[in-house]
């Protein structure tokens, strides 16, 4: 029988400062997330500058809640993982920072992990994950497809050229006068809208790539028109007819990554993938196709350290530690 | 001295950046204005591929600075929209001085942490696909730098 693994994790690449302790890169024992969203919300987005203030207020407490409410010590844990990036730098350094010292201080290795792996074994917290994969990664910074043939195998098979799908529920909010964040606030909308507005298809070509600033643009240039024609704009519909085609998409270069790369099993990650109707047309591409699939529990998809500590476990695992010289990096790809 | 040009395209917009690139010089700063869809990130976009940049250029909205080191000159692309002018602490000044160019959208938002010499360019949206574009220059280099595009 095998040593069971206890993993620290430290996230704060964006708005939330949050810990966790997982067992086994599986089985969460305690996550304690401060989220600042009430504070961004005066502010109509993420202020870095902001965030990285409060992360210094909150990440001594948010630990040793964390490890009050596991009711363990940080000698008990293997190691100490934490998110380098991307994300904004101010905010990543927080976390980071805390993670070399907790580890210089107890002596633990230190696991640095890329935010998006993170997203992608929030999975693993549901259940094991199936290998080969394809993970659609959709939130405020990311749009990816990827695909895994195994653990900490990541091919990333197209991305988005320009703004990713969250920003663009953002902004699309913001045109039609929604408070931040726009995205679930645009899902809900959308459920008693009718989707009467036309908007154009965004990039529907044969890559694995998204462009959603044309049908930012799109978006734009409607109310305009609108407004112009002194047609009041049905917000409900507007949201319905924009969610629509956003899915349309995605499920389009999904299924046809699905098919080309014959994978056993789908997973989503991100904030985005909280969004009801792109879940709702997932599992019926995955049912359709017989593949198995699993969407991260709502709290899993927005950032926590659950999801760092869960791919942390497989980081140890292959010794994939580092020294303290790691950076926070703003912009990293995922490799 | 104020130039006023006008887009009809995309590639209007793509060329305009490209005329620019070719007149860079280290510490350049570019401040892009205008609304939502306007082309400030189709603009950056013409210029890190003149830049010689090969990686795709993506919005940096999210995480507000994003660097491309790789071209002729490295390259600061920013987005300050989000800080709703609060930029104490980040350490954008910096960038001014890191010898690449720095282009930062939504510029006008954080107009007095700005150095005096940079060109402003606003977009305007005339039309579905037109943009009225204007070259204000501040500072000698700047100015010779639109003489020479326009």
């Amino acid at each position: 029988m095998m040593k069971d693994i206890y993993i620290l994790g430290i996230e704060s690449s964006c708005d939330e400062t949050s810990c966790s302790i997982v067992k086994n890169g599986c089985e969460e024992i305690a996550t304690v997330i401060s989220s600042q969203i009430d504070i961004h919300k005066n502010f109509g987005g993420v202020v870095p500058e902001i965030a990285s203030r409060q992360h210094v207020k909150n990440i001594t407490m948010v630990i040793e809640d964390c490890l009050q409410q596991a009711n363990m010590k940080i000698e008990d844990v293997d190691a100490i993982a934490v998110t380098y990036g991307p994300g904004l730098i101010g905010s990543l350094l927080i976390g980071l920072e805390a993670a070399k010292t907790l580890a210089y201080i107890y002596n633990k290795p230190l696991i640095p992990v890329h935010h998006i792996a993170g997203h992608i074994y929030a999975n693993n917290l549901v259940k094991k994950m199936e290998f080969p994969l394809l993970a659609l990664v959709v939130s405020g910074g990311h749009t990816e497809l990827v695909y895994m043939k195994e653990d900490l195998s990541f091919e990333i098979l197209g991305g988005t050229l320009d703004d990713a799908v969250g920003e663009c529920y953002d902004k699309v909010a913001r045109v039609v006068g929604i408070p931040y964040p726009g995205g679930p606030s645009i899902d809900k909308l959308a459920a008693i809208g009718k989707k009467s507005y036309k908007l154009p298809l965004p990039l529907d070509d044969n890559s694995y790539n998204f462009s959603f600033s044309g049908l930012k643009s799109a978006v734009i240039n409607l109310a305009h028109n609108e407004e112009q024609r002194g047609n009041e704009l049905n917000k409900e519909d507007l949201a319905a007819s924009f969610q629509n085609v956003v899915v349309e998409i995605i499920g389009k270069k999904v299924e046809k990554a699905m098919e080309e790369k014959g994978i056993k099993y789908f997973v989503t990650a991100g904030g985005v993938a909280a969004n009801k109707r792109l879940r709702e047309r997932l599992s019926n591409i995955c049912e359709e196709k017989n593949i198995d699939y699993c969407f991260p529990a709502i709290r899993y998809c927005t950032d926590n350290a659950a999801m760092i500590a869960a791919a942390g476990y497989y980081y140890f695992l292959k010794n994939r530690t580092s020294g303290f010289i790691i950076n926070a990096k703003s912009s990293e790809v995922l490799k | 001295m104020i130039e006023k040009l006008t887009s009809y395209s995309e590639s209007d917009t793509i060329e305009l950046a490209q005329n620019i690139e070719s007149e860079k010089f280290p510490n350049m700063v570019i401040c892009l204005n205008g609304d939502l869809g306007c082309g400030k990130t189709v603009f950056t976009k013409g210029f890190a591929q003149a830049l010689g940049i090969e990686e795709n250029i993506t919005s940096p909205t999210f995480t507000i600075i994003k660097e491309y080191p790789d071209g002729e000159l490295p390259l600061y692309h920013m987005d300050v929209y989000r800080l709703d002018g609060k930029v104490e602490g980040l350490g954008i000044e910096e960038y001014f001085s890191k010898g690449g160019v720095t282009i930062i959208e939504w510029a006008d938002t954080i107009e007095s942490y700005l150095p005096e010499e940079r060109l402003d360019i606003k977009f305007k949206i005339t039309d579905e696909d037109v943009r009225i574009i204007k070259l204000e220059p501040h500072g000698k280099k700047y100015e010779e730098i639109c003489g020479a595009v326009v």
